[in-house]
């Protein structure tokens, strides 16, 4: 299962590949709700996806996987609040970026799909049931592509379906006709009809069983590796991540805790959190381990705790976790991949020294 | 590997502590959230004075209304507030006395008439089958009735229809309405799941249907209430005008009847129907204001936002889907790499450190406080959170992690 994540491993994030940034999600604050007693979702995360990318989106539930891609597109549902933040999307070919925060309208209902093509949770479940896929196909490209006509919209369409693998004339179904898998293929192929150089996947393949995960996420994974666009792709299914992701965002209350490519994820976690995450499902090869799991639950995002939210949690925790907010350092452990962060403070001994106590080395554990 | 036993969790006294102090603020959470909006609270204000009119009218009357004076069709003066009618009666004072008419056949056909709507709409949605015909064809022959006609026959046939009688009436005539929305709504409820996980894990029906789906109905019954005490107050009105119910009973509808009777708008005696039009004009808009104030009250959605409409409005915040709303003059990212400034831990780059842990969390505009500076707050006093023996508790706890 893992050959060929290594294969990609060992040429993909590491080799000297241009990494261009693409989206850059910077200081984004989110809340949920408008007036004094709003929770703050989001507390200040800063993300970069780059070009060709697959960035795994990591976490417990509530953490703010979800809200942090829809957020970043503008497509959170009210009473969703942005209250602070910059999300810059660069143009094909360079030149200065756009702020999705301050599109207009109309500009950023022309961007998207175009730009950001999203697969939703769900999504098979968006296909209206009375129309044919064909149409439901053709209607985006009618829509920002005015001057295509009827035959090459039917054209494209087919190509589409055949590009996710359903046979071309599958295009006159109606969608209770076609499988849960191919309804989701569908509606992966609706989101690559306009080549977008985004494809967010929020949970795409939950519903699945585990062999049309598998066919979806190699499609994927094949028209990524032809089409060139960047994939943020969010799952609780970490072992899937870890084998799929180039670089994975490990995510807690509402903050990334740690940033780093894929295999060094899980091989050599660097935040407790990320540790125990990996610790609560069993690998596949290797030695047997004891599943630890993580005790507690998530704080409360409404009553954050002072400090390092996971420390209540953590077996790491000592006095400095109670005062001192960890941000985002590379980590304190020699010949750590470049451009790796964790959010914990046994990496950030200057913090810890900043605010008046003594700093702790880091654990065995977490400096594998 | 992983020998750490999970019972084992360092929280420290400080942390405790302040979990207890924040579980002591969540309860006072406010209540009656529907009654902070403008809208609401003028309407409800309306309405409880109409209705403290009501009770107390005929004592605080200046006047008897039947009582007859030489004043005749008087202009509105401190003696006469409203002016007088062709007998000299006092038309204020007909105004109070009325006023108990109006809202005692609004409510109560109001409430019957919702009771009736909830037994049948409900009823039917949930029983389908034969039962739903037989209800739902009930309330579409009520439907197709026209009232007005029909109260008419009853209210004339009955030789002292009083308040109570045309309130029934009205109630009868008036429910299938809501009915109607109530069999639909019921019907949409019943099939969802968390309806059917209630009936597949044995819950009785009449459990099903006043704690899982009557909850639900709650916004489409107080709106089809809050209509039908509309629909009771302007029928009465009608009936009273044309002279159908027993005219020497007090209402505004009645005044109206006199003032037509004996020409009032011919002579020029404004004040004798102008107030009871208006009147009937504001307990109407104080029923709507009220209607709109159980929507958002109902409406989870609105009631989580938090915010008045009209303070959302100030802040030009307009909630909808697709395009979540940014803060007005959202503060930008501090122009630096995406990537927080690379400093060696050995490095001491004393001034790096506040300009990382600075500009990370903007400070909005709206009065939101950046948890960073909370933090920051919290840990220029680095010793004060940890209690004496979280630090060696710690330690312990990580030797035997190693």
């Amino acid at each position: 299962m893992t050959a060929p994540a290594t294969a990609r491993a060992a040429s993909g994030p590491s080799a000297p590949r241009e990494r261009r940034p693409i989206l850059e999600i910077r200081d984004l604050v989110v809340d949920y709700g408008y007036g004094e007693d709003r929770v703050h979702a989001l507390r200040g995360v800063n993300l970069t996806l780059h070009e060709g990318e697959v960035l795994g989106l990591a976490g417990e539930s509530g953490c703010g996987k979800s809200t942090l891609v829809y957020a970043a597109t503008r497509l959170l549902a009210p009473p969703g609040y942005i209250s602070a933040g910059e999300v810059l999307f660069h143009p094909e070919g360079g030149g200065a970026p756009i702020d999705v925060l301050r599109q207009d309208e109309k500009s950023l209902r022309a961007a998207r799909w175009q730009d950001t093509a999203i697969v939703f949770q769900g999504a098979m479940n968006s296909l209206n049931p009375v129309y044919r896929i064909g149409r439901q196909l053709t209607d985006t490209i009618a829509a920002h592509r005015p001057e295509m006509t009827r035959p090459e919209r039917e054209e494209r369409a087919r190509e589409l379906l055949s590009m996710v693998g359903i046979a071309p004339n599958r295009i006159g179904s109606f969608p209770h006709q076609l499988s849960g898998g191919m309804r989701q293929r569908v509606m992966i192929a609706m989101a690559l009809a306009l080549e977008p150089r985004v494809l967010i996947m929020d949970e795409p393949t939950t519903a699945l069983d585990v062999v049309m995960q598998r066919q979806i996420l190699e499609q994927i994974m094949e028209l990524r590796d032809r089409l060139g666009f960047s994939v943020v792709f969010i799952t609780h299914d970490v072992s899937l991540l870890i084998e799929i992701a180039d670089r994975i965002a490990i995510m807690y209350a509402g903050e990334i805790v740690e940033d780093a490519p894929a295999q060094d994820v899980y091989r050599r976690p660097r935040h407790p959190y990320s540790d125990g995450l990996l610790h609560s499902f069993p690998p596949l090869r290797g030695p047997r381990r004891e599943l630890a799991g993580i005790p507690g639950s998530p704080p409360d995002l409404a009553h954050l705790p002072s400090g390092c939210p996971f420390r209540d949690r953590c077996a790491f925790a000592w006095d400095a976790c109670a005062a001192v907010p960890p941000r985002l350092v590379p980590p304190a452990v020699p010949d750590d991949a470049e451009g790796r962060l964790v959010a914990c403070l046994r990496h950030d001994e200057q913090a810890v020294r900043y605010a008046g106590f003594e700093p702790l080395p880091v654990p065995d554990r977490l400096a594998l | 590997m992983s020998n750490v036993p999970l019972d084992v969790i360092p929280v420290d006294a400080a942390g405790a502590a302040e979990a207890a102090e924040v579980d002591a603020v969540v309860p006072s959470r406010k209540r009656f959230v529907f009654l902070r909006g403008a809208k609401a609270i003028t309407g409800m204000v309306i309405i409880g004075v109409f209705t403290l009119v009501a009770i107390v009218g005929p004592w605080i009357a200046p006047y008897d209304p039947d009582e007859m004076t030489a004043d005749l069709l008087v202009k509105p003066s401190w003696h006469h507030l409203m002016g007088t009618d062709h007998l000299g009666r006092d038309v204020f004072s007909q105004l109070v006395v009325g006023t108990r008419g109006v809202i005692v056949v609004g409510l109560v056909a109001g409430v019957i008439a919702t009771v009736l709507a909830i037994a049948v709409g409900v009823s039917a949605g949930f029983l389908g089958g034969v039962g739903d015909e037989v209800l739902s064809s009930l309330s579409n022959i009520f439907l197709v009735i026209p009232a007005l006609p029909l109260i008419i026959i009853i209210c004339s046939q009955l030789s002292e229809a009083g308040n109570f009688v045309v309130a029934l009436v009205l109630a009868f005539t008036g429910w299938a309405w809501g009915a109607r929305l109530l069999r639909a709504q019921t019907l949409s409820l019943r099939r969802r799941d968390f309806i059917e996980a209630a009936r597949a894990s044995g819950e009785k029906t009449w459990r099903i249907v006043w704690f899982e789906t009557l909850p639900n109905l709650t916004a489409i019954i107080a709106s089809s209430f809050i209509s039908t005490v509309t629909f009771a107050v302007l029928s009465q009105t009608t009936l009273a005008f044309i002279g159908v119910t027993s005219v020497s009973d007090w209402s505004w509808g009645s005044i109206l009847y006199w003032a037509q009777g004996n020409q009032a708008l011919a002579r020029g005696a404004w004040w004798w129907f102008v107030p009871a039009g208006l009147l009937i004009a504001l307990l109407g808009m104080a029923l709507s204001l009220v209607n709109f104030g159980i929507d958002e009250f109902v409406n989870p959605r609105l009631r989580l936002a938090g915010l008045s409409p009209r303070e959302m409005r100030r802040r030009k915040i307009r909630p909808r889907i697709g395009f979540t709303v940014v803060a007005q003059d959202a503060p930008r990212a501090v122009a630096r790499p995406a990537v927080v400034p690379v400093t060696g831990p050995a490095e001491p780059a004393d001034e790096s450190l506040p300009a990382a842990a600075g500009p990370r969390r903007g400070d909005g505009p709206t009065g939101f406080e950046p948890p960073s500076a909370l933090r920051r707050a919290a840990s220029a006093a680095p010793g004060a959170p940890a209690g004496p023996g979280a630090s060696a508790g710690t330690s312990d706890h990580e030797e035997s992690a190693r």
